[in-house]
């Protein structure tokens, strides 16, 4: 680890003072992700503002949610109205990490984790993300665990979240602040795709701190859920994971929420996918074609094309269970 | 910087770099926490930072500044072992012992979880009130602490015969 500075935030206007004279500073979270990576000094910060100690809130919004950034992901996932209003959000924090490292990470530190693509951890690899330039491994490596919608030629990287696979599914709000002053961002357009510049992974501005993520009200968000498929039955990335919600009126579809998990750069909401399903009966054979519909652009590398196939079933299979038609 | 471990109050100074593992065993001379993976990956690091388990790996000591810690060295009461330990012995619940330490930890946070009420990813009823240690809950519950030896069946029948209430 490179030496640092540390210094703890007292509240926003604190936490972005800091960051604007402590030269090199980044936040830090609950650190489960950034202490890491700075053991293997893909990052080497020169201070760390500590954003911990702000706001851990979990209140009521205009019949949504609104989340202090700093709060605990244990303790979103276990609260009452995410359990009973947004169980996909519940179900994915849940099926993420160790009960352990979930005690520690922030909802905003979950946000903005970085990929575990191995070669990113490497420094005997080269990599786009970690070295601007300087080529990609993965593409003609081991890439079982890697992208196939999203990507570029310069990156396959994946975004590891679980739980921004249901924040977007759910269309969350992300609230920040910096210098320039507060603003609010879609989830959806907060993590951008690699294109050129897989280093670049959010519209964040330098130092613009996550304050707060809010969730709008989405009453038939309670009858949700969240699937991962990985290669251990717990504390694993996924291979596939789907965020569902789904309402069904007379066996048409009324509404649906869909987002993927594992196969992008980032977490995936699978537009095309909802509104081919919108008004379509709520059978097997319209879930396939609307799996099918999204997965049109996948490109498969070596060792995850099989990612395809997978994710098409797992999006059948979730729809069929909300949809209450599973066989 | 000050830092509370096992009830006492511990006055340190350590570069901003060392993590809380690092402090307990090499500062602080508590080898009963162990370093397995250094990555937060084995959970054989694990602690308590004010009743809830932590890996103390990834955890920088100056950010637990002002925090309770209690390692394994805290678990042990004035009446000798904890009932959790007694029974590792008693079922089998090691053989090399590296692990050890971090599921005793762990095992007696998830018991705290589970009085609390907190679902996991397997719990089929969200919204239940009341959670039941089974089997599947508890090998979910502590995924996050690998075994190489592969004693999971004594470390799952210790925590069960100390944590799982038999209706009579």
């Amino acid at each position: 680890m490179t030496p640092f500075t540390y210094a703890r935030a007292d509240n926003v206007p604190d936490a972005l003072r800091l960051a604007g004279t402590m030269e090199g500073a980044k936040y830090l979270g609950g650190g489960t992700n950034l202490v890491d990576l700075m053991r293997e000094t893909v990052e080497r910060p020169r201070a760390l503002v500590d954003v911990s100690a702000l706001s851990t809130g979990i209140e009521e919004k205009d019949g949504g949610l609104f989340i202090g950034a700093a709060a605990k992901n244990t303790a979103l996932a276990g609260n009452r109205i995410v359990r009973q209003r947004y169980p996909m959000l519940a179900r994915a924090i849940l099926a993420g990490a160790s009960a352990q490292i979930r005690n520690m990470a922030t909802v905003g530190g979950n946000i903005l984790q970085r990929t575990r693509c191995t070669y990113f951890y490497d420094h005997a690899a080269r990599c786009n993300k970690r070295a601007p330039g300087a080529g990609c491994d993965a593409i003609d490596g081991f890439n079982r665990m890697h992208a196939i919608l999203g990507a570029s030629p310069a990156c396959v990287a994946t975004h590891p979240s679980d739980m921004c696979v249901a924040l977007v599914a759910l269309d969350a709000i992300v609230h920040t602040d910096c210098s320039e002053g507060p603003r609010s961002i879609p989830l959806a357009d907060l993590h951008r795709l690699p294109g050129g510049s897989p280093d670049v992974e959010t519209s964040l501005k330098p130092h613009e701190l996550i304050t707060a993520v809010e969730l709008p009200a989405l009453p038939f968000a309670a009858r949700s859920t969240y699937r991962k498929v990985r290669d251990r039955a717990s504390y694993a990335f996924a291979l596939v994971s789907v965020a569902a919600a789904l309402v069904t009126v007379d066996g048409k579809v009324r509404d649906v929420r869909l987002a993927l998990g594992g196969v992008a750069p980032k977490p995936w909401r699978a537009w095309k996918a909802e509104s081919v399903l919108r008004g379509q009966p709520a059978t097997e054979e319209s879930f396939r074609a609307a799996a099918e519909a999204e997965l049109a652009d996948a490109v498969g590398l070596r060792d995850n094309g099989f990612k395809m196939e997978l994710a098409t079933r797992t999006i059948v299979s979730v729809l069929s269970e909300l949809a209450g038609t599973h066989t | 910087m000050e830092i509370i471990v096992n009830g006492r109050a511990i006055e340190f100074s350590a570069d901003t770099r060392t993590s809380l593992l690092d402090l307990l065993r090499d500062h602080l001379g508590l080898t009963g926490t162990k370093k397995g993976c250094d990555q937060g990956a084995c959970g054989a690091c694990t602690v308590l930072a004010d009743g809830e388990r932590i890996n103390s790996c990834l955890a920088l000591a100056v950010q637990y500044q002002g925090r309770a810690i209690t390692t394994v060295e805290g678990l042990t009461g004035e009446g000798g072992l904890h009932p959790l330990q007694r029974a590792f012995i008693e079922h089998d619940g090691f053989q090399c012992g590296y692990c050890t330490p971090g599921q005793l930890c762990s095992a007696v946070a998830m018991a705290g979880e589970i009085e609390r009420g907190l679902p996991s990813v397997v719990t089929e009823d969200l919204c239940a009130e009341m959670m039941t240690l089974s089997h599947d809950e508890l090998r979910e519950r502590m995924s996050g602490n690998l075994c190489r030896c592969g004693a999971y069946n004594g470390i799952v029948e210790a925590i069960t015969a100390t944590f799982v209430k038999v209706r009579t």
